[in-house]
């Protein structure tokens, strides 16, 4: 009876149903498990936590005053942890606790992070006048504000320095704006122009041309450009000292005293003293700078604003190359190609190019675009400037065209099996009213294959959007200096190397000197990366349904 | 032409051959010696067949006689499917369609279509009647709103879908969107009308409509009609063809090919013992 009801029940289809559904499960489990994870540890990152202070003895040496945030606890085995310290007492408990403590101080530690045994910490207590510097350069500080100075004078001291040091801090921030601007704008401007001279001159050169008068023209142009150079150094070296001018002096966990410039000072606070609301503002700003400003301290700390907008401007470039691209492809190869075997063998082909490997795209792009095709076009359109390269170096239009080009079976693929979708009969219908083939094509076909399309400019994007192994070699690099959109003609520099997403977890996360500190920005990086790839889709995804909504009629 | 002109083909004797009870002038399409090959295959042996103007003639006969595939040579349809082979003449007007050079798109719109199924265009009604007459060029909006209410009230469709004009084709019953693809055809002033079936998806009621407006149409239209519904051949049309795998079987008036078949196969079909 019992096996009756088995075979009942496998008759019944239910275990079908368990299976698909159970890994229909499975499937939205890791996704969320993933996104859970890398969100909480990714975004926790900018919150600012607690920092303690405690006395930390190891039995056997004297006592010292430890001030970090935990970022870690765990629990070690006994033994692993005699074999690496004498002090760790033979009997007890099988498993003993241990914490990472992030002290910060690097440029007086020599390390930012120490593991500490839980047991053997006391007195921990999280004083209200512990203050956090965040550091263009060493990463945070940790400790207590002693006084602030200007000109290596002291204006403020103890209570006092706290209050002064907000205002000199603004003061130091308005100045580094200018001081960006600067850089940005004139010195970029006048070194502009002074290889635009150069390039002038070499391009009379070649071509035979270089008289006295052009040589005088030139050089006069260059000495006016030299001497504002000169001056704009001399405003940004004014600058820069007036940066300098206060310095604050503050004692680390240990009592030694450190002087540190205020234009070192990214942010100063002190997370004790702050109240949830108070954290969460800060929190915020944070996150918001995070977003909005640009790397600092090789990476590992700061903004990813270049990066974001590079991985955006490289989707939508290559998105911008590819939809018309497969598109016609696809219209060719169902609408007007005689089906045959070339047809087919074409199909095969293009079916193929999706399963090479990513890699395989960023050697070619590098071989053929970057160093043939950019190569022709710097022989031929800016000879003055070799053997420095314009075009023939890596750079977003080649990034974009490499991911073009690995992108496009999708595109063809899915356009070709919107093509296939529509109706005989409505073909028929256009044909029958005495239009063309083509205009058949561009009224009723077209139209009505355009959700496909976006399908497929959906899944480029996809596809291209978290793609990283040959961006490296075509155009993505660690640190660009500027972004490819400025106010200067022709506005889009499409020859600039650009940040990425994808590069700069690798980068921050195995690349950098200081990993443990970076890891944070990894997973932050990596939810912002996610976030930008669903924002493109979700996009182009209200685009098709906005145009599927427009030509129903295929499902009839 | 000689031929017609010939004194023993307009003596205008009663049938057998029904081609002498036509006058020349009243052809509006004349197969001769039409032969269709799909591939290896022939779909239509020999045909010869005179289409009288402003009548309507019905092609009757069994699934796969290839009644389907001689309305589509009369619009040069058949030449979208691959490996079409055609031989023999069709003359639209004196002229052979599958001359050398023939402009198959002017063709297309001196000769309509409508299909077995509605196939509106995913567009406004709007749209739709007007589609044909933009490829022509033609874009002045008074023109265009003119065209729609005469090409709409000729299918008897503008009572019912005057207030909807920009609305989706889409939304209008089978009926409708039959009727308005009759529209859509007419728009363009066609001359003749080709209907393949166009009742075959329809219910009793819209097919009662549609057959009504092909009774109208045909005092302005040359149609022909591919139909398997000999009741409905019987009420819709003047002459009737009865074709038997790719051959034309029998031709002739309605009423006589109904009531008194020259043919024992013609016979044997309507009277429902074959086919």
């Amino acid at each position: 009876m019992k096996n009756q009801s088995i075979k009942g029940w496998i008759k019944s289809g239910a275990p079908g149903v368990w299976l698909s559904a159970g890994a229909v499960s499975i499937a939205v489990i890791m996704t969320v498990g993933l996104l859970l994870l890398i969100a909480v540890r990714g975004l926790g990152y900018f919150w600012p936590a607690d920092v303690l202070q405690a006395s930390y003895q190891v039995p056997g040496s004297p006592a010292q005053t430890l001030v970090g945030e935990v970022v870690a606890r765990e629990q070690v085995p006994r033994a692993r942890l005699r074999a690496t310290s004498t002090a760790v007492p033979a009997d007890g408990p099988l498993t003993m606790t241990r914490e990472l403590l992030k002290v910060g101080n690097r440029d007086v530690y020599g390390s930012d992070f120490v593991w500490v045994v839980a047991d053997w910490l006391a007195d921990v207590q999280a004083p209200a006048d512990l203050l956090v510097l965040q550091r263009r350069e060493w990463g945070n500080f940790y400790g207590r504000l002693l006084d602030i100075r200007e000109h290596g004078q002291v204006v403020a001291q103890g209570a006092d320095a706290w209050a002064e040091l907000a205002p000199r801090l603004e003061r130091v921030r308005h100045l580094r704006r200018a001081l960006d601007r600067l850089e940005a704008q004139e010195l970029s401007a006048i070194n502009r122009g002074l290889e635009n001279a150069r390039l002038q001159a070499r391009k009379l050169q070649l071509s035979g041309r270089f008289d006295a008068a052009a040589q005088a023209d030139l050089g006069a142009e260059q000495s006016a450009l030299n001497a504002r150079y000169d001056e704009a150094e001399a405003r940004l070296e004014a600058l820069r000292a007036q940066i300098d001018r206060d310095s604050l002096t503050a004692v680390e966990a240990g009592g030694q005293a450190v002087p540190i410039s205020l234009g070192q000072v990214a942010h100063a606070y002190r997370p004790n003293a702050m109240g949830p609301l108070a954290k969460a503002g800060f929190y915020c700003t944070q996150l918001w700078e995070f977003l909005s400003s640009g790397p600092r301290a090789a990476n590992t700390e700061g903004g990813v604003f270049p990066a974001i907008f590079g991985t955006v401007m490289l989707t939508l470039i290559m998105a911008v190359i590819v939809t018309p691209f497969g598109v016609l492809a696809a219209v060719y190869l169902r609408e007007y190609a005689r089906q045959g075997w070339v047809t087919r063998l074409i199909r095969v082909a293009v079916n193929n190019l999706a399963g090479v490997p990513s890699i395989v795209y960023g050697v070619f792009g590098l071989g053929f675009f970057v160093y043939v095709l950019g190569g022709s076009l710097d022989r031929l359109l800016f000879p003055e400037a070799l053997p420095a390269p314009t075009l023939g170096t890596p750079g977003l239009l080649w990034a974009s065209l490499t991911l073009a080009l690995l992108a496009v079976p999708v595109v063809i693929v899915a356009t070709e099996e919107g093509l296939a979708r529509i109706p005989r009969s409505l073909r028929e219908g256009s044909l029958a009213l005495g239009a063309t083939r083509a205009e058949t094509l561009f009224k009723v076909v077209l139209p009505m294959a355009s959700p496909a399309m976006m399908t497929g400019m959906i899944l480029a994007i996809a596809r291209a959007a978290g793609e990283v192994a040959p961006l490296m070699l075509v155009g993505v690099v660690k640190m660009a200096p500027s972004l490819p959109v400025d106010g200067h003609f022709p506005y889009v520099h499409l020859d600039q190397k650009i940040m990425h997403l994808g590069f700069h977890i690798y980068d921050v996360g195995f690349q950098s000197p200081n990993v443990e500190a970076a890891r944070p920005l990894v997973y932050a990086t990596a939810l912002l990366l996610v976030l930008v790839i669903v924002l493109l889709n979700l996009a182009a995804v209200a685009l098709r349904n906005h145009l599927r909504e427009k030509y129903k009629a295929l499902d009839s | 032409m000689d031929r017609f002109n010939s004194p023993q083909r307009s003596r205008g004797l009663a049938p057998p051959n029904p081609r002498t009870a036509l006058q020349p002038s009243d052809i509006a399409l004349q197969v001769l010696g039409l032969n269709l090959y799909y591939g290896a295959t022939q779909a239509l042996h020999d045909v010869n067949l005179d289409i009288p103007r402003q009548r309507a003639t019905a092609f009757i006969g069994p699934s796969g006689c290839g009644k389907s595939t001689l309305l589509r040579a009369f619009n040069r349809m058949n030449e979208l499917v691959d490996g079409c082979r055609v031989d023999g003449q069709v003359n639209l007007e004196g002229q052979n369609i599958y001359a050398r050079g023939h402009d198959v798109a002017e063709l297309r719109r001196r000769v309509g279509m409508v299909f077995q199924k509605p196939n509106p265009f995913p567009k406004t009604v709007y749209e739709n009647v007007v589609y044909g007459l933009r490829i022509q060029g033609v874009n002045k909006k008074r023109a265009l709103d003119e065209a729609v209410e005469w090409a709409l009230r000729g299918a008897a469709l503008w009572d019912e879908v005057k207030d909807r004009l920009h609305e989706s084709a889409l939304g209008l019953s089978g009926g409708q969107q039959q009727r308005l693809v009759i529209a859509r055809t007419i728009a363009v002033q066609p001359e003749v009308l080709l209907l393949d079936e166009p009742c075959s998806a329809l219910d009793p009621i819209s097919t009662l409509k549609v057959e009504e407006l092909i009774y109208e149409l045909k005092s302005k239209y040359t149609i022909v009609i591919v139909t398997h519904n000999m009741q409905q051949a019987a009420r819709v049309s003047d002459y009737t063809a009865f074709m038997h795998l790719g051959k034309l079987v029998e031709f002739g008036d309605t009423d006589r090919l109904f009531t008194n078949p020259a043919k024992k196969h013609t016979e044997d079909y309507i009277t429902g013992r074959y086919g």
